[in-house]
């Protein structure tokens, strides 16, 4: 599925992501969605569709190890997140979230707010308008978090089809 | 083209060359957890699996507020306690062990060539010993827990390397924030880091221990240095299992090299409220402190404890400042004992605390209050670290702490050894 590029540049850190004034209190994922990137881009959270993809610089989701900056642009039903670095918490909690992040120079560089692009993550493959890039593929496991939607339902199905777990 | 001892050690536990920027799941040697342990529990309950994949791996040891300081940490330890009864856990450390990663040091856990991961961000230390060690989340470490697999992004690798020698009343304290300084917080963010040249033979294992604690604060994935033949004769008479030493290929590939001459190294200072605002003494030297902590697992072990002994040997500290010393263990508390270090800190006027994480974390025994200026030996710095919002907490080597808390105000210990 194609979706809507929305580019942003470096060191864009967790408190424009999700601000932390809402971070002690507990919210569903819709909730969260409302306030995505609200610090950053005011019309982020009304305008985005399932399907969309976030293009970003370096150093994206700095700052803070809060989770919710990875939930609320999943629950905003943001396909993908690309940038040309990620922090290294960010990065994980994202995957273990079940939010793919892709690592690309390449892409970053070629797309614009606007244009539109899908990722195809088995093959490691990001196609767009301006042409498809390929980015090191993310290994069988990690893809299976992924697609599971996170770590814990990933745990709990890998144990189920080892009839570990019931 | 060769490998670096992170891709190497990753490489054997995915059973295929890796190389940096691919991802591998791989089996741990170890998992170690701590008081949040209950919290892990929690997770690890909602997958709903009832045993461990690999019980013998677990390590837990309980060291953030002990012994407990109000109702609430004595329920989370007794969870806990119940947890590893039930579970049959064979490696569990109660509150009268030390900090974690001193006592996952000295237990033999900390081995050259094995995989360590842990859910504390401090994890990294255990690179002193050439350990892969690296920090993962509460929900990760359930996961592991369950399946006794974690993924990893192989890193890529900045190396330091050290020459020259590190002058008298210069510490490897200074040389880690004197490094974090000119990288940044986030200048190693996601890699590894090796430390080696000429000048690593020069410093102990203790001193290397405070370089790869802090490697975190550089946002390191994880920091390290080759075994030698000092770490080698450490760990071989403590190890809980055998092991393979691991060393970096000669061809290997970093992403970035540094060099850095010992000689030029000065006492430094990490001033409120980041780690990389980092400043010489000198720039510093003057301001008025409160409280003074010389412990933590970045520098309670018995050379800092030495260190601040003599300084304060037939001194005293200040009427206006609180000393209070944090041994990092069990083991490094009776060392102290049985040496005289503690008889002459206790004479010069400092509070012994037992050992654990203790004021670090700002959970209990020496909360700061507002408008407090504390001088740490610790890791971190941030803003409330160590109690309230409006105190400023420096970081500084044993050395430092100790010289200023006889004039109350920072100093340069050069002058006192
Ligand atoms: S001593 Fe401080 S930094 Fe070290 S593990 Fe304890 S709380 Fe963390």
């Amino acid at each position: 599925m194609k979706g809507k590029v929305w580019k942003y540049g470096d060191n864009i850190n967790t408190d424009v992501i999700f601000p932390g004034k809402y971070t002690y209190t507990l919210m569903p994922p819709e909730e969260m969605a409302k306030h995505a990137l609200e610090d950053l881009d005011p019309e982020f959270a009304s305008k985005v569709k399932p399907g969309d993809v976030v293009v970003a610089g370096r150093n994206f989701g700095c700052g803070s190890s809060r989770e919710q900056a990875g939930s609320c642009l999943k629950a905003a039903g943001v396909q993908a997140v690309i940038a040309k670095s990620f922090a290294r918490i960010y990065f994980r909690n994202a995957v273990n979230l079940g939010l793919p992040v892709i690592q690309c120079e390449a892409v970053v560089d070629a797309l614009e707010t606007g244009d539109e692009a899908e990722v195809d993550l088995g093959a490691g493959l990001v196609k767009t308008n301006k042409g498809d890039f390929v980015f090191p593929p993310f290994s069988a496991s990690v893809i299976g978090i992924l697609e599971a939607g996170g770590l814990i339902p990933y745990t709990r199905q890998k144990l189920k089809e080892k009839g570990l777990l019931k | 083209m060769g490998q670096t001892l992170s891709e190497k050690i990753l490489s054997q536990k995915a059973g295929r060359q890796v190389r940096a920027g691919e991802v591998v799941s791989v089996s741990p040697d170890y998992i170690l957890s701590h008081d949040n342990s209950a919290a892990i529990i929690q997770e690890f309950r909602e997958i709903g699996l009832e045993k461990l994949a690999s019980p013998e791996k677990v390590v837990i040891i309980l060291d953030h507020v002990v012994p407990a300081a109000s109702e609430k940490h004595a329920l989370n330890h007794k969870i806990i306690r119940e947890f590893v009864k039930e579970q049959g856990l064979p490696h569990f450390f109660d509150i009268e062990s030390g900090v974690c990663h001193q006592v996952f040091s000295e237990k033999g856990f900390a081995l050259p060539g094995l995989l360590v991961v842990g859910s504390d961000s401090h994890t990294t230390t255990y690179g002193a010993f050439g350990t892969f060690a690296v920090g993962i989340g509460r929900t990760e470490t359930a996961s592991v827990w369950a399946t006794d697999e974690v993924w990893l992004r192989v890193p890529e690798t900045i190396k330091f390397v050290l020459e020259g020698k590190l002058n008298p009343g210069v510490m490897s304290k200074d040389l880690i924030l004197r490094l974090i300084g000119d990288l940044g917080a986030e200048g190693a963010n996601y890699k590894a880091v090796e430390f080696s040249g000429p000048a690593v033979g020069s410093l102990s294992l203790s001193s290397r221990m405070v370089m790869t604690n802090m490697a975190a604060e550089m946002g390191a994935k994880n920091g390290y240095f080759e075994p030698d033949e000092l770490c080698l004769q450490w760990v071989e008479s403590r190890a809980k299992r055998p092991f393979e030493p691991v060393y970096s290929d000669e061809d290997a590939n970093y992403e970035a090299v540094y060099h850095y001459n010992l000689f030029e190294v000065e006492p430094c200072v990490a001033c409120p409220h980041s780690v990389d605002n980092v400043k010489p003494v000198s720039a510093v030297a003057g301001t008025t402190i409160h409280q003074a902590l010389i412990g933590t697992c970045t520098n309670g072990r018995v050379e800092d404890l030495e260190v601040a002994a003599r300084i304060l040997k037939k001194k005293r500290v200040s009427p206006g400042v609180r000393l209070l010393v944090l041994p990092a263990s069990r083991d490094v508390y009776a060392e102290a004992l049985s040496s005289g270090i503690l008889e002459t800190l206790y004479n010069a006027g400092a509070v012994i605390l037992n050992p654990g994480c203790g004021p670090c974390l700002g959970a209990h025994m020496g909360i700061l209050a507002p408008g407090e200026v504390a001088l740490s030996t610790a890791n971190r710095n941030f803003r409330g670290r160590m109690g309230s919002r409006d105190a400023f907490i420096y970081l500084a080597s044993p050395a430092t702490v100790a010289a200023s808390t006889i004039e109350g105000r920072i100093t340069d210990p050069r002058g006192y050894l």
